[in-house]
């Protein structure tokens, strides 16, 4: 996983909300065995009409092309546990998602894969979806260690996270590598389970 | 004294093998669901760092998401789905993990085998990737779907990194009316706390309508705590649970089945456990239910009508329920009974099992399906469609008009041949109505299996009660 400290860029506004794992990559994209690829199908249906042509969705407007953050509407992430939403917006080169809320597994899955979420309250989103909208002047700076935000004219926002996930993200960490130092420990574990449930 | 605890904080600490200062948790995960499309990256990052299965014993592994529902006897025809199955076939061949074979009776829909097969059990922890993995809530296990990433990671170390949920506890009081099926209580519900209600937070459901439930009637509503915004959903383990479970192939045997239970009964809450959350329910106020939008909280009674954006709370829910209403082709005061349908959808792992197919065979017996509506009954396992046929409503529903198929997931997701054609309108009894889920344009009204028989049979979405 590539580590994650601090990211400036352009931030994408996606003012929709409930935007579920659906929207980010519909099903006829799941049938891959791979993890990379995906930003073919990212936001499919809202980026191309039936026949396929381009319906100007925003990360292909010029402006936007190159954007590493997107601002959306609260419940970002709603529905199926797909990892594929996350390895398709990484994919298209997304590294960060603010929004007032997330949906939990989505959330989490950001974590597994070096992209930061960032939940603020609504007037912040607001006036981050605000400095999103100016195109390509929208550069955000987001500063894993310090915990904050700087827009396109210098206003400063601090943002909360968990301080174990900001180690992993910020280290690039692998969690199964983590978890099997404490081999041990899941042995004791299994053994006292045995022992107590024997019929598991 | 110990503080008195939750279902889920028992659960929660007796799964516990290491929790680091700064609250992290390490949780021990006894059993575990895969399937074809959220598992092959899992096993190629097992295989990439040379790693193995901790325990292929505690894994169970099924391939329904690609499934044909028709005959399968060709093998599957789109290529990429078939390759995503005989990759699943690979690694478990590879792995040691026990795979039910597509010809198996035993096949389905993980979350109605799990069950089935007494893999699900109560107190233990259960997870797959799938988000509807809270089904198995229903029994007082703590289930929930994970990313890719974290199926590998349960498969290296039986283990999952976590932090605790907080509770919730949704009381539904009282006997619920004749015609509201445990479906539109779990509508009802997301109706009422959101989508992102349950964020956070595992649900537990309590209260008289919820307790009268059979087995299949709590899965179903575990199985949507997802839409809910919770991870999980709980329900307490008491006699009809330990009666379901009682000589299923894996569960506990004589001997070891009465120490099981006495320690399942130690489960419930305590009395004067405490909850963050609490929301209560009168379960007399609850008709059968509708969706009219693209959420699942876009709920209305059948009896109601589609409702204004200009009696929206807020800005953002404004224009949410416009692009909806756009979205279906409803306007805005439409009666819900007034909704044409062109497809029927009944199955699913919210409403795949017997007793739902049987509530559905109620309404559609001595019917006729309505010209121009195309109906399909999809068991949500080969157990499910064997039953069904040993009662004869197999009969019921070819006779009426409806397309008896083979089990899997179907039409809930479109991701094998049935699907719906842009513009169509289904009256579904899966669990989502997003954009394009059942197919590009497609139109989804979530209800239940009665329900949906009442639209296959009047061709338009109608109140169940009117035909029973």
């Amino acid at each position: 996983m590539e580590k994650f400290t601090k990211l400036t860029g352009v931030a994408a506004p996606l003012p929709m909300v409930n935007v579920d794992t659906d929207k980010i990559i519909p099903k006829q994209f799941l049938k891959t065995i791979k993890r990379t690829g995906l930003s073919e199908g990212l936001f499919y249906e809202l980026r191309f009409d039936e026949d396929g042509n381009k319906k100007d969705f925003v990360l292909d407007q010029p402006a936007y092309r190159d954007a590493k953050i997107l601002v959306a509407g609260e419940n970002f992430g709603c529905g199926s546990s797909r990892e594929h939403a996350p390895w398709a917006l990484l994919d298209a080169g997304i590294r960060c998602i603010i929004a007032s809320s997330f949906a939990d597994i989505f959330y989490n899955n950001c974590f597994k894969n070096g992209i930061l979420p960032i939940a603020l309250p609504q007037e912040q989103v607001d006036l981050l979806m605000d400095d999103a909208e100016r195109g390509a002047n929208a550069v955000v700076t987001v500063d894993l260690e310090t915990q904050e935000i700087t827009g396109p004219d210098g206003g400063r926002v601090q943002f909360e996270i968990d301080p174990f996930r900001k180690h992993c993200l910020m280290n690039g960490l692998d969690d199964i590598g983590l978890s099997l130092q404490k081999a041990n420990k899941i042995d004791a574990f299994e053994a006292k389970r045995r022992q107590e449930q024997p019929w598991l | 004294m110990a503080a008195p605890r939750t279902l889920f904080d028992k659960i929660w600490e007796s799964h516990l093998v290491d929790r680091q200062d700064d609250g992290t948790c390490l949780i021990y995960i006894d059993r575990h669901l895969v399937h074809e499309v959220t598992s092959p990256q899992a096993f190629e990052g097992l295989r990439l760092a040379g790693r193995q299965l901790r325990r292929p014993e505690a894994t169970l592994a099924v391939a329904d998401h690609n499934v044909p529902t028709t005959d399968r006897s060709a093998g599957i025809a789109d290529e990429e789905s078939r390759i995503q199955v005989e990759t699943l076939i690979r690694n478990c061949a590879d792995f040691g993990v026990p795979y039910i074979e597509v010809d198996d009776p035993r096949q389905g829909i993980v979350h109605i085998i799990g069950p089935e097969q007494g893999f699900t059990l109560p107190g233990m922890t259960i997870v797959c990737g799938d988000s509807h993995t809270s089904t198995h809530g229903a029994f007082g296990a703590l289930a929930f779907g994970i990313g890719t990433s974290e199926v590998e990671h349960v498969l290296a170390t039986q283990t999952l990194i976590q932090q605790p949920a907080k509770n919730m506890r949704i009381t539904v009081e009282g006997a619920r009316p004749v015609g509201t099926t445990a479906k539109d209580l779990i509508l009802a519900i997301i109706g009422k706390i959101g989508t992102a209600g349950g964020t956070g937070h595992v649900i537990e459901y309590a209260g008289q309508a919820i307790t009268d439930l059979s087995m299949e009637g709590r899965m179903t509503v575990c199985n949507m705590s997802i839409e809910a915004g919770a991870r999980a959903g709980l329900i307490a383990p008491d006699e009809a649970t330990f009666d379901y479970i009682k000589g299923r192939p894996m569960a506990p045997k004589a001997g070891a089945w009465e120490q099981a239970e006495a320690a399942w009964r130690g489960l419930p809450s305590d009395p004067d456990a405490r909850y963050d959350k609490e929301v209560t329910l009168a379960a007399a106020e609850i008709a059968p239910q509708v969706t009219w939008g693209t959420s699942p909280e876009d709920v209305v009674p059948v009896t109601g009508r589609v409702p204004d954006p200009a009696d929206a709370p807020d800005e953002g829910k404004r224009q949410a329920m416009a692009r909806s209403l756009a979205y279906m082709g409803i306007k805005a005061g439409t009666p819900i009974g007034e909704i044409p349908v062109d497809k029927v959808f009944i199955g699913s792992c919210t409403n795949g099992r017997i007793e739902d197919l049987r509530e559905a065979a109620a309404v559609a017996k001595g019917r006729k399906v309505a010209e121009g509506v195309q109906a399909l009954i999809v068991p949500g396992s080969g157990l499910v469609k064997n039953q069904a046929e040993e009662e004869g409503l197999h009969k019921v529903f070819i006779e009426a008009g409806f397309e008896w198929r083979e089990p899997g997931c179907s039409m809930c997701l479109a991701m094998n041949a049935d699907k719906l054609e842009p513009g169509e309108r289904c009256a579904s009894t899966s669990n989502r109505n997003f954009e394009g889920r059942q197919g590009r344009g497609g139109r989804t009204h979530l209800m239940s299996p009665g329900m949906a028989a009442a639209a296959a049979v009047t061709g338009r979405i109608a109140d169940v009660r009117d035909l029973v």
